[in-house]
């Protein structure tokens, strides 16, 4: 059980990182939007209780790595670095601009924390197998993350990359799915349908289990399941919502690759502050 | 060794062999090609450090990319009608604009792949890898070259492209003569015209730069082993030294080699012009190599005729 002041300092940082998400994608003018506030508790309780990282010494060798394969979602990968203290906050509101380190897509390189180059989809799950092999051929002990979007798995390379993992048990890597159940054309089910996903992982030789995204206890259970899963990986398959914590973006599509203007901007960071208030008062 | 027929891609396996050795750092890794690919080798001595992951050249990549980041050095091998052709957007994304320290080994080159067919003939690698930042470009010409190459691959830091072939031929260089990336070397003095060439394809272009000199045309000829970057030097030299430049390469005549050498010529003011000698904008088909090199006229007598024409119209 999650101590409930514990609980309370998560919801205080994923509100942070909402409203930071929101006002840099603002600013920005182009990015996206609904699945970087689905997977913002994810990310929180990532990088705030499962990860073993100096955020003040990025390249720290003992270091867990995160790899974020839908490198789309990245305002949210930076809302969380600079919350973590990877960088200061005022740069977030150069996301996109002309020479940012806050590039539109992850790369590897331009920013700390960043562990690799991602973008177009299906990619980040091989290097992050890559990682993993190598660490495991040293008999080092970090510990690998990958995080990936669900429409990401239409693509082929992630399931040549999923063979491999089963193949050589990489028992260091997790890989979280955001399951929003949306892409930039609809729903996955009606532009490639997914399901059944679980199953398909299993058939693949993965362990899965499955969560709600949202609920910081579920994440950071099934999270140290994986980490004491000694066969091999572990897929959790994240149920989110798109949009989530922002009433008009939620389970929209139309939110996948849009941002919000100045009053949509005002009316979110409202929101968010007013059900933080609401579920602490609990 | 060197005095024997052998290939390129001999040599890399020779020459990953000989780094593996000295270097724990280096990993291997194969689409299900080891033995093709001379990666056989490695893997039957270093099973711990190899990693074979199957008919996935996508993964592959990517995988080699993660193993950088562990601090390898890792060698990916495949055809070089896979990899580039299936594995380009995760080549371009997961290791070249990250800059990795990854080593892409792709063998059967060329209209030399031979009976295959035009589907196993990659002539479009060298235009693919070479347009890529970051990218260094290697074809060497023989296998002393290849072995070479491959301790040169390991010694630069950064993402580098090895194109090796089944082709079979006599030594061209010798096994003294220094390798470096970017640097040319010249095979055969002439102040006549020069030819710029690279990989197995340059015994052809001797055998028609002796048949030259029987009427009269002393050719000089390069030895272009590194593509990207491109020893700038020795064209301008060329085109300044001798009545004209031909390239010739067992690629596509688009993209590769010869317009690498055609970039460079038309930033230099002068009337010479380069003609460029390679696959003309059509695929191949299966057949021997030496009969598909005449009938897509990059054997020894269709340079000797072409040069000839050609000379025929500047004089």
């Amino acid at each position: 059980m999650l101590a409930p002041h514990a609980t309370h300092h998560l919801q205080n940082i994923a509100a942070s990182i909402r409203k930071d998400t929101i006002l840099m994608l603002q600013k920005a003018g182009s990015g996206h939007t609904a699945g970087a506030l689905g997977m913002t508790d994810v990310f929180s309780a990532l990088y705030f209780v499962l990860l073993n990282h100096r955020p003040d010494e990025p390249n720290w060798p003992g270091r867990d790595y995160v790899f974020l394969s839908s490198g789309h979602i990245n305002p949210v990968l930076y809302a969380t670095l600079s919350e973590a203290g990877y960088f200061d906050k005022q740069e977030l509101s150069t996301l996109r601009q002309i020479n940012s380190r806050l590039q539109g897509h992850p790369h590897l390189g331009s920013l700390p924390g960043i562990e690799s180059t991602s973008g177009p989809l299906g990619q980040g799950l091989s290097q992050a197998a890559g990682l993993a092999l190598g660490l495991k051929m040293d008999g080092e002990p970090n510990r690998v993350y990958c995080l990936m979007s669900d429409a990401e798995q239409q693509e082929g390379q992630v399931w040549e990359a999923y063979m491999l993992i089963a193949k050589y048990r990489l028992n260091n890597l997790t890989i979280f799915i955001d399951r929003n159940n949306i892409q930039i054309g609809g729903k996955t089910e009606d532009v490639m349908p997914l399901e059944s996903l679980s199953a398909k992982l299993k058939n693949f030789g993965l362990r899965v289990s499955e969560i709600d995204g949202h609920n910081f206890e579920e994440i950071i259970d099934a999270a140290r399941e994986a980490q004491s899963f000694k066969e091999g990986a572990t897929v959790i398959i994240c149920n989110t919502t798109s949009g989530k914590g922002v009433s008009f973006m939620e389970n929209k599509f139309e939110w996948h690759g849009k941002v919000p203007d100045e009053s949509q901007t005002r009316k979110a960071i409202e929101e968010i502050d007013i059900k933080l208030r609401e579920i602490q008062s609990e | 060794m060197s005095d024997q027929k052998q290939s390129t891609r001999d040599g890399f396996g020779v020459g990953l062999l000989e780094l593996a050795a000295s270097n724990p750092k280096v990993v291997g890794l194969c689409a299900d090609l080891t033995e093709s690919t001379r990666m056989q080798g490695f893997a039957d001595k270093y099973p711990e450090r190899f990693i074979q992951v199957g008919v996935a050249e996508q993964n592959m990549v990517g995988v080699a990319a993660g193993l950088a980041l562990a601090g390898k050095i890792p060698f990916a091998a495949s055809y070089a009608a896979f990899q580039p052709a299936n594995s380009w957007g995760v080549i371009r994304t997961s290791v070249t604009y990250s800059n990795l320290n990854v080593k892409l080994v792709s063998s059967h080159a060329g209209l030399a792949t031979g009976p295959d067919g035009a589907t196993h003939q990659s002539l479009e690698d060298v235009s693919l890898m070479r347009v890529l930042p970051k990218m260094t470009v290697i074809v060497p010409a023989d296998f002393e070259e290849a072995r070479k190459a491959v301790h040169a691959a390991a010694a630069h830091k950064g993402p580098v492209y090895l194109q090796v072939s089944r082709s079979i031929t006599d030594p061209i260089t010798k096994v003294d003569s220094p390798f470096q990336i970017g640097k040319s070397s010249r095979l055969l003095e002439g102040d006549d015209i020069t030819f710029i060439s690279s990989g197995p394809i340059i015994a052809n272009v001797l055998a028609a730069a002796s048949k030259l000199v029987e009427i009269g045309i002393r050719a000089r000829v390069i030895n272009m082993a590194t593509i990207k970057p491109l020893d700038v030097a020795v064209i301008r030299e060329a085109l300044f030294q001798t009545k004209m430049i031909i390239t010739v390469e067992d690629q596509q005549r688009i993209g590769g080699l010869g317009s690498a050498v055609c970039e460079v010529a038309a930033c230099i003011a002068t009337e010479k012009t380069v003609h460029r000698v390679g696959v003309d904008d059509t695929f191949g088909e299966s057949g021997s190599p030496d009969d598909l090199f005449k009938k897509y006229h990059l054997d020894a007598e269709s340079i000797f005729t072409k040069t000839h024409e050609l000379l025929a119209k500047v004089s």
